[in-house]
């Protein structure tokens, strides 16, 4: 489970989180959810520790994140898996290098042993016959996939996932959805999903947080998304392509 | 007055953000197997990639050179072996090191600025992070390493490749005989000259690996950012090499 309590993020004197409060739990997908410039990414960022918060705390099974020393941080995040925009995939490796990546760095593991478990994360997220081509040589949707085989190589217990269906056609979103209630229903995943797309949310939302402008205006489930009261929550689902 | 402190502010502000990633560039690999790795690819990337460019320019720095001095010397009293050694010492001293250095800040400095910052602008750098490694580390350390392998190393080809340009503008030109020329670079050698463009070669391998690898890895935007990181690295390695080429010059030849 992941906690995180009144946390706090300023740039340059602006407020961009405000008394942010929330409680995620394993085997379910939450989503983080709001309009562009609302500070989805700049939580989620926090949560990670790429940002600092100001003030606040985030806890990984009641170990406080922030109060944490270099290693065990450094710990705790091979326990974290985290789907980026673009994939960031890194483009001087192959598919299966870029999978195999984490198992080199972190497990003691023999070539074989590697190989076998990146074929395994490849083939759980339907890809095959790719280990070979490098990141340029493959669609916006398989580097998708990509970067959940290897978001997932080294069974994280929490997986964050930063606008996972962006610039995807409507099938292909599809997948890379179902992909990630599976994986999380599957390993018991603590899933965090920053997202836009309503569709998505009303599929596959067991907790959501709606954040605008700074603050957690509303959460609850997909259940009642539409009728939860909150004006700001209503527009946005009104404005998006599903609500239309 | 203003304007003064606000610069001296800003070198300031920059000069202790480059030594922070300094500090968190030297530290010990996460893996030492996928270190080795990285880099052996990096200097052999960095070394194979330049040969070629090292070599023609330094063949024609000693030829050009054979010339320049060779035309003022024709006519002189001065006996002729004189330009073997002026040849091999302006050489030594500062072609091969400095112009060397200079054109792998072009070269090397560029790419190292615009492969971090690529990684930095496409979120590569963060899944680092986020995997739990010290990023300034992984993407850093290997490319200094390998710059103070590969530069020195292609100094001293340039030193020997500068003096053959010279034999093969000599044999051209017929300004002296490629004996005498010969003759005159075995002539009074200082080896000291060896030490001193060596230690020029590590300086600079050193500023230029790593003012790249900084203002790469400090990228923040897109495509136009990475291009502006790359020219910033290019300008301040050559500024950094030319100052400290004074300054080494001084301490180690200035009696």
């Amino acid at each position: 489970m992941i906690e995180i309590g009144s946390i706090v993020k300023e740039f340059n004197g602006k407020r961009v989180l405000d008394q942010i409060s929330a409680e995620f739990e394993p085997s379910k997908c939450s989503f983080v959810i709001g309009a562009s410039g609302g500070g989805k990414s700049v939580l989620m960022k926090c949560m990670v520790g790429l940002l600092t918060p100001e003030s606040g705390s985030i806890s990984f099974n009641n170990r406080d994140f922030l109060q944490l020393d270099y290693q065990a941080k450094k710990d705790l995040r091979q326990e974290i898996g985290m789907l980026f925009q673009g994939g960031a995939l890194f483009d001087s490796l192959s598919v299966e290098d870029n999978v195999a990546f984490p198992l080199q760095m972190f497990t003691q593991k023999t070539k074989e042993e590697i190989l076998e478990r990146v074929n395994f994360c490849l083939q759980r997220v339907k890809l095959e016959n790719v280990n070979k081509l490098f990141p340029s040589n493959i669609s916006g949707g398989m580097k998708k996939r990509v970067g959940i085989a290897r978001a997932i190589a080294l069974n994280p217990k929490y997986l964050f996932c930063d606008e996972p269906n962006s610039g995807l056609d409507p099938i292909t979103s599809r997948v890379i959805d179902e992909l990630i209630l599976e994986i999380t229903q599957e390993y018991k995943i603590t899933t965090i999903i920053n997202s836009h797309d309503i569709k998505s949310v009303f599929d596959m939302g067991d907790h959501i947080v709606f954040i605008y402008q700074g603050k957690a205006l509303w959460e609850g489930n997909k259940s009642f998304l539409g009728k939860s009261g909150c004006k700001e929550l209503d527009d946005f689902i009104k404005a998006s392509e599903f609500g239309r | 007055m203003a304007n003064q402190v606000y610069l001296s502010m800003k070198f300031l502000e920059f000069f202790g953000s480059y030594l922070l990633f300094l500090r968190a560039c030297f530290r010990l690999p996460d893996k030492g197997k996928m270190f080795r790795r990285s880099l052996l690819a990096e200097v052999y990337k960095m070394g194979n990639d330049s040969f070629a460019i090292v070599s023609i320019i330094s063949i024609f720095i000693g030829a050009v050179a054979v010339i320049q001095f060779g035309s003022q010397l024709i006519g002189s009293l001065v006996p002729m072996t004189i330009l073997g050694r002026i040849v091999r010492d302006a050489n030594i001293l500062e072609f091969s090191p400095t112009i060397t250095a200079l054109v792998m800040a072009g070269k090397i400095g560029s790419n190292i600025a615009s492969e971090i910052g690529t990684m930095k602008v496409s979120e590569q750098i963060d899944a680092l992070e986020i995997m739990g490694l010290n990023s300034a580390n992984y993407v850093g350390l290997p490319k200094i390493l390998a710059a103070l392998f590969a530069i020195p190393a292609l100094v001293t080809y340039s030193m020997f490749l500068s003096n053959l340009g010279g034999a093969i503008s000599c044999y051209f030109t017929n300004m002296v005989t490629v004996d005498i020329y010969i003759a005159g670079l075995r002539e009074s050698f200082d080896g000291f000259y060896v030490t001193h463009a060596l230690t020029k070669a590590f300086t600079s391998a050193f500023l230029i690996s790593s003012i790249s690898a900084y203002h790469g890895y400090q990228t923040e935007g897109g495509a136009l950012e990475v291009g502006a990181a790359s020219t910033k690295a290019v300008v301040q390695s050559c500024i950094a090499i030319i100052f400290f080429d004074y300054i080494l010059t001084q301490l180690m030849l200035y009696k």
